[in-house]
């Protein structure tokens, strides 16, 4: 039992293990998020037509979302898998309950009403189908033996199919996203995931004749031929591609972007705002941001392979892996190499409950890095 | 508990192993955006910079304003009119409903109307102007000023259109322009013509369209994606067009349309001393305003099929047979190739026929003239000494002589559309007719009839060169730079005097056929009769207008003063019967006017001998 506290203490570290012991916070992690959030205000300041109001509002959410990561960062890690069931549960109840009773929004049925609070239970989702995977794999045996990992594939797929039907494709294909990778990250055997992935292979065509609505098979067909339909499914991308491509390697300089603020560019503060920094910025301020997200990325990895338990190192890299998928379902959709999907670009796009997710997540993180394990796993 | 370890330790090295791969698995996906970005942003960064600047930018043209014409005098003759419309911009409007009602009660709209203008106004864009009403008056343009503070969407907006304020008096002359078609497009430069709606399609307005357009300016706009306009990039103003001074006197022209009267035909005036026109009147005539907007299909039909023809220049375009008016060219040609000696007493009978032929070539006078010399020849216009003459000099030199004075030839007036009209010659015949050049051919040629035509513009000008002795000018109708003409000498200069003095004497002496209209100062023409010989395009007309229809068309040619000449006028009345009756008497008001004269009688036509 060697434990890392013996080794040779170094400044950095002793300050990192003084905020971690004080505040209970990762600040390489802090740093990071914080730092692509700030290059979020920047650039929406930008798409925003140079709104204050725009920024005070926006800075004041990131302000809630940080103190929000923090909290959850105080919360000593077990407490996440006393509830897991629990509230993976309840959601599931909720997702029924919009399936049956659901508000209308945008064409979907997607919104609960409570009464007092009116939201989406699919983002709850987001937080709870990691924690419920990692919780119920964490006491199995490696690799988890068939039954388990039956067991896991309905707590995945049911969820996930009362999204996709509500119809949400981009948080649908998160949540598969988070709970396949604790399946993965719990050694799940490579035969099951080449299974897995023929299995999809297999089922690409029947989601195109049976499943997919119109306007999603648009959208991938829209991918293959933008130019197909300039002005209607494909004129997000077409107009999203000038932008980046006119911006060049040095980009236009902030504020110079002619495509986001003409209004050529949609959705330029939330879902497309990296085509409004990468118009500005280029391709030297777009290396700038995916390395950071790449280091948010290899941070979490790494907290998940310091984690002390196993929940929380399955949790912690599923949410690493899930916050990747983020990355490229957005960065995807804007670059024009995957279809249009409403998903946000974690911590650029402006918008509450995306934001909320993103933020419960890196807070779980946090607290994974920080808290020891009571539940008697040792390492 | 120690198969728990080893189960424990392996569950860490699988972990570790599946968080290598996923550190890997991210790398991955960060590299390809990445070369996604790089592909974009360096391989594709030209091709997508010029599609934003596409995206971005607009050029709105500016037209310029067309130039002005103007008469002699400076009467302004084609006009730009400022016209107001008032239009409504939903996008600036408070209330869109409440500002369409105060517009419809002002400009007295009813319901249907405004109906109509709520639909455009749902159907366009929020920011672009909707037109309300066009051609506003004065009292409407007030009203709606007054109302202004109420109506923050309503605004009123000029245009310049084209006006030609004396209508039907020059439509021949300047013409018209119309709205740009198919056709007009091919000839012009697209840039120069964007955003103009006018071109040139006739007249002097076809003839100046480069100097009259000017160039136009243009505004570069930055445009939002709905295409607002958001900033102005740039601006170059437009250049207008250059006004143009005709050599016309509205005042002259006036008094010929009013000479001619109910006569369809045409007179031209000109200055013999440099070839200026001063008057081109062809009738009927038509008004060139309904043109500039667009004329109606009816409208328009109605104009071609017009029996008048009133939308043909029968000035530069119609030609006819110039009859007895080149009898004193013909003279000139007979004493300068020495076939006549003007002294010399030539017995006119009634008849003429060639030697050796039974053909009889008759003169006007059933019973001949009996012995004239040259002058009187003219004067009494006496068809059998040119017969004669004109069989002795041969088509040849008929032809090579009269061509000298235009006859044939185009003038090269700045006008679209002129007719050369025909001086015909055996080669003419070979080539056309595919038949050999008979003698008697040549003999009614001598009296300016057969193959001959000629424009009145031809006469006109054919008129300035005897009144000047050989001097000649490109008749004009805008002052340009013009290469003199080479002055038509020939022998002696007698010769001009002799053929001038005839002319004279049409007028001057008592037994002249134009006699009648000897005025105060001294008068100098000719005059004659164009043959009608079939009636024109295939129409029905009632015995009384088949009649007229088959009357020959009167002519004058004339020149004065005398001794000092000013104006040269070629007076042609279609189916005016007789050149001195008809047509000379009119030439006498148009000079009448130039010289500040007033008739001293009232110049009635006249039945006389049917002298010419």
């Amino acid at each position: 039992m060697v434990s890392d506290r013996l080794q040779p203490v170094r400044l950095g570290d002793r300050l990192g293990a003084t905020l971690r012991s004080v505040f209970q916070l990762d600040p390489i992690l802090l740093f990071f998020v914080a730092l692509i959030a700030m290059i979020g205000v920047v650039a929406g300041y930008s798409a925003a037509e140079q709104s204050e109001a725009w920024v005070e509002r926006s800075i004041v959410r990131l302000g809630l979302g940080f103190g929000l990561m923090l909290l959850i960062a105080q919360i000593p890690q077990r407490w996440f898998f006393v509830v897991a069931p629990w509230l993976f549960a309840v959601v599931v109840l909720m997702l029924v309950a919009v399936w049956l009773v659901g508000d209308m929004g945008g064409g979907a049925r997607r919104w609960l009403d409570l009464g007092v609070i009116r939201f989406q239970p699919a983002e709850l989702m987001k937080v709870a189908m990691p924690m419920m995977i990692a919780w119920f794999l964490a006491r199995r045996p490696v690799p988890p033996r068939p039954l388990d990992v039956l067991v896991a594939m309905l707590a995945v797929g049911i969820p996930t199919i009362l999204i996709a039907g509500q119809p949400d494709l981009g948080s649908a294909l998160l949540i598969m996203a988070s709970g396949l990778f604790v399946l993965f990250f719990a050694g799940l055997s490579w035969w099951y995931i080449g299974g897995f992935v023929a299995l999809a292979a297999a089922a690409m065509p029947v989601m195109w004749f049976f499943v997919m609505h119109a306007y999603q098979k648009e959208r991938v067909l829209t991918l293959i031929d933008p130019t197909n339909d300039p002005l209607g499914a494909g004129y997000h991308t077409i107009q999203s591609m000038i932008a980046i491509g006119s911006g060049g390697i040095w980009g236009k300089g902030w504020l110079q972007g002619t495509q986001s603020h003409l209004d050529f560019l949609p959705e330029g503060t939330t879902d497309f705002i990296l085509a409004v920094y990468a118009e500005e910025f280029g391709l030297v301020g777009l290396l700038v941001l995916f390395l950071l997200y790449l280091a948010v990325i290899w941070r979490g990895l790494w907290i998940a392979e310091h984690a002390e338990s196993v929940e929380g190192r399955l949790l912690a890299a599923s949410i690493s892996m899930t916050f990747m998928v983020y990355v490229l379902v957005n960065a995807g959709m804007v670059l024009g190499l995957l279809p249009v999907v409403g998903a946000p670009l974690p911590l650029m796009s402006y918008g509450g409950t995306a934001l909320v997710t993103i933020m419960v997540g890196l807070g779980m993180l946090m607290s994974i890095r920080t808290q020891r394990s009571f539940l008697g796993h040792d390492r | 508990m120690l198969d728990r370890l080893h189960d424990h330790g392996r569950a860490r090295r699988v972990f570790r192993l599946r968080i290598l791969f996923a550190a890997l698995i991210s790398l991955v996906v960060v590299l390809t955006l990445l070369g996604r970005a790089a592909w974009l942003q360096i391989a594709q960064h030209e091709h997508y910079l010029i599609k934003a600047e596409q995206n971005r930018t607009r050029v709105v043209v500016v037209a310029p304003e067309r130039g002005r014409i103007f008469d002699a005098r400076g009467e302004v003759v084609a006009d730009n009119v400022a016209t107001y419309q008032v239009q409504i911009t939903p996008e600036h409007s408070q209330d869109v409903a409440a500002e369409l009602a105060m517009l419809a009660d002002v400009l007295g709209l009813d319901a249907h109307a405004v109906e109509a203008l709520e639909e455009r106004i749902r159907v366009s864009r929020r920011f672009d102007p909707v037109l309300v009403k066009a051609d506003l008056d004065e009292v409407e343009r007030a009203r709606i000023a007054r109302l202004k503070p109420w109506l923050s969407g309503t605004e009123i907006v000029s245009s310049l259109k084209r006006v030609y304020p004396y209508r039907a008096l020059l439509a021949h002359v300047v013409g018209y322009v119309g709205r740009i078609n198919a056709e007009d497009v091919k000839r012009l430069d697209p840039d120069a013509y964007q955003g103009t709606q006018y071109i040139g399609k006739t007249g002097i307005e076809r003839q100046y369209e480069d100097r009259l357009h000017g160039e136009p300016g243009y505004r570069m706009v930055e445009v939002d994606a709905l295409g607002r306009e958001v900033k102005v990039l740039d601006t170059q103003r437009p250049v207008p067009g250059k006004d143009i001074a005709l050599t016309v006197d509205v005042g002259l022209q006036g008094v010929a349309a009013a000479a001619l009267g109910e006569y369809a035909g045409a007179i031209v005036a000109q200055d013999p001393r440099d070839g200026a026109i001063r008057a081109m009147v062809s009738r009927p005539s038509f008004d060139p305003n309904l043109f500039v907007d667009g004329i109606s299909h009816k409208a328009y039909r109605e104009l071609l099929e017009d029996p008048d023809r009133p939308l043909y220049n029968r000035a530069t375009r119609a030609t006819y047979p110039p009859g007895s008016t080149i009898k004193p060219v013909m003279g000139l040609a007979g004493m300068e190739y020495g076939l006549i000696d003007p002294e010399e007493r030539f017995f006119a009978g009634p008849h003429y026929q060639i030697p050796g032929n039974t053909h009889r070539y008759r003169d006007w006078r059933k019973w001949g003239h009996g012995w004239v010399d040259f002058e009187e020849s003219v004067f009494r216009s006496v068809d059998v000494y040119y017969y004669d003459l004109a069989y002795r000099m041969g088509i040849d030199r008929m032809h090579a002589f009269l061509t000298e004075f235009g006859i044939g030839q185009k003038t090269g007036i700045d006008l679209p559309g002129e007719s050369a009209g025909l001086m015909p010659s055996r080669d003419w015949k070979q080539r056309v007719k595919q038949q050999v050049w008979f003698p008697g051919e040549t003999v009614i040629a001598g009296i300016g009839q057969g193959y001959m035509l000629s424009t009145i513009l031809q006469l006109a000008d054919m008129t300035s060169i005897l009144a000047t002795s050989g001097v000649r000018h490109v008749p004009w109708l805008v002052a340009a730079d013009r290469q003199p003409q080479p002055r038509l000498e020939l022998s002696s200069d007698d010769y001009w005097q002799r053929a001038r003095g005839a002319m004279r004497a049409v007028v001057g002496h008592d037994r002249g056929t134009a006699h009648k209209i000897e005025a105060p100062y001294p008068i100098a023409g000719k005059t004659g009769t164009a043959q009608v010989f079939s009636v024109g395009q295939d129409e029905e007309y009632d015995a009384e207008e088949l009649a007229h229809r088959l009357h020959d068309h009167a002519l004058f040619v004339g020149f004065a003063p005398y001794d000092d000449p000013k104006l040269s006028v070629a007076v042609l009345a279609e189916h005016g019967g007789s050149g001195s009756g008809t047509a000379a008497p009119i030439a006498r008001q148009v000079m009448d006017f130039w010289f500040g004269v007033e008739p001293d009688a009232e110049v009635q036509p006249e039945f006389s001998e049917h002298g010419d």
